[in-house]
């Protein structure tokens, strides 16, 4: 129907699918390992109604023609990897990783999944699991009894046994690097999944190969930037309101139409 | 009639330009109109106003200060060069880059970016550093941040802008349809990102003002109508 109402249209709809991102971020401003979404913006395709350098007569030419645009979409909601700051916890079981990398995560139905959250635990079988009670690939269990669990910076996990001074190596904690971070898909619980756009994961060792290091007893915080998240929900909101009123003036315009002709 | 018409349509580009408030690195979009005659035997009967592009509004957005790495911003006058869907090289002020798996650097609509000698690609890599001139330059994954090396320089350019004409997908194109020439005076900056440059206030004022002249459009339909009815009125009480 009416260009002028559905380009304004899509603005609103773009603009509330980008305030869904902003309040995303903001509820996740406490979240361990959490990557701050952005919506990407892009101008849809134009209507060319009249073309430019068309024959007006035989020898004259069109200086201008007249393409009109049909509103605006969100191509991408991307990811921001930029690192969090660290926050010392002193849990045993803690990890952050410092650059690049991500941890992997073994999720019930055997897949692998890849994240920035390092809070760990031990279930009742002295496995270290997340959270959410996934276990770390590869799997590392801590012995029963154990005295202390140490966390190298290469990932190296050593434990003192019970009734034994010497420490021992239960395992190593490898991370996980791909060429386009960005296109890992969120699975929500602080994970991600590999997709397409991603590519294959590159497993290595922590501090080689240009992945990070691992730093035991601290946890990487949420990276969203609370001030501009703010700045960006009163442009977000202005914007929303700005599209509303421009279809309410088209509706005028026609309401006018109507009610006089 | 057509008054009112081109007016819609009118108000069709600047709603256009509204929804595109945020858009990064967005143009906006004016309209201008013309008046045309409609030549008959003799004099022209009518004039029409006929709806043109005024062209596009080529003024700097605001940057917006992001911290990422593959964001750049066009400092001043310039475009960045992409690879439309046609094939063709096109322009866009859009600089939220990203990298696919095969390690070409594309817009966030997914148009490759463009250097001098072709598209730009770029090895895996821990680290992406796009320097002021768009050289992009990497720290190749595994080695120290010394091996840091420039790989290629994105294609900057500064044609005239009223040689430039926006296509049917948004992005700008040379009128004559050739290539525009690198310009090594074009800058970029990064960890920033150019925001579109609709003025909300100046597309608010439009809109209304649009708004009245539709009125106005509507209003002299109506009272045209009326003269009509008061006309044949006239005849049918002489004719009596």
């Amino acid at each position: 129907m009416n260009l002028a109402l559905w380009a304004a249209k899509t603005g609103l709809d773009a603009q509330n699918t980008r305030m869904s991102v902003i309040a995303n971020n903001l509820a996740n401003t406490s979240t361990t390992g959490f990557k701050a979404g952005r919506a990407a913006f892009q101008d849809l395709m134009y209507q060319n109604i009249r073309q430019v350098g068309a024959q007006s007569t035989q020898n004259t030419q069109y200086s201008t023609g007249l393409t009109l645009g049909t509103g605006v979409r969100i191509v991408a909601t991307e990811k921001d990897y930029t690192q969090g700051s660290v926050l010392q916890t002193n849990g045993s079981l803690d990890m952050a990783i410092n650059g690049r990398g991500f941890l992997q995560i073994t999720l019930p139905d055997g897949t692998i999944a890849y994240t920035r959250d390092g809070s760990f635990s031990l279930d009742s079988q002295g496995n270290v699991v997340t959270a959410s009670g996934y276990p770390l690939q590869p799997a590392i269990t801590v012995p029963a009894g154990s005295q202390s669990v140490t966390i190298g910076s290469d990932g190296v996990v050593t434990v003192v046994p019970p009734g034994n001074a010497k420490a021992t190596q239960v395992g190593q904690v490898q991370l996980a690097d791909f060429i386009n971070v960005e296109g890992l898909q969120p699975a929500g619980n602080n994970l991600l999944l590999e997709s397409a756009a991603s590519g294959a994961p590159q497993v290595g060792t922590a501090g080689t190969n240009g992945l990070g290091s691992i730093a035991q007893g601290t946890l990487e915080t949420s990276n969203v930037n609370s001030v501009s998240e703010l700045v960006s929900m009163i442009e977000c909101q202005r914007s929303y309101e700005m599209n509303s009123k421009a279809i309410s003036t088209t509706d005028q315009m026609l309401q006018f139409l109507t009610t006089n002709v | 009639m057509t008054g009112a018409k081109q007016i819609m349509q009118a108000q069709a580009v600047n709603n256009h330009n509204i929804a595109n408030s945020s858009t990064i690195g967005f143009r906006a979009d004016s309209v201008s109109f013309d008046s045309e005659p409609i030549y008959g035997p003799g004099y022209a009967t009518r004039v029409n106003a006929v709806a043109g592009d005024a062209g596009t509004d080529f003024s700097n957005g605001v940057m917006q200060s992001t911290g990422r790495d593959l964001d750049i911003a066009v400092n001043g006058s310039g475009f960045i060069s992409v690879l439309g869907s046609d094939g063709k090289e096109a322009y866009t002020r859009a600089g939220d880059l990203r990298v696919t798996t095969t390690g070409a650097v594309t817009t966030a609509g997914g148009l490759p970016v463009l250097t001098e000698s072709g598209q730009l690609n770029i090895p895996p890599s821990t680290q992406v550093t796009i320097g002021g001139d768009g050289t992009v330059s990497v720290v190749p994954l595994g080695l120290a941040p010394a091996a840091s090396s420039p790989i290629d320089r994105i294609k900057l350019v500064n044609p005239p802008t009223k040689d430039l004409q926006k296509g049917d997908d948004g992005l700008l194109r040379l009128k004559s349809g050739g290539k525009a020439k690198t310009d090594e005076n074009v800058t970029v900056t990064s960890g920033m990102l150019e925001s579109s440059n609709v003025n909300a206030a100046q597309s608010l004022i439009s809109m209304i003002e649009l708004q009245r002249l539709y009125e106005f459009q509507i209003k002299s339909i109506n009272s045209t109508d009326q003269n009509e009815q008061s006309a044949e009125r006239l005849m049918l009480t002489s004719g009596a």
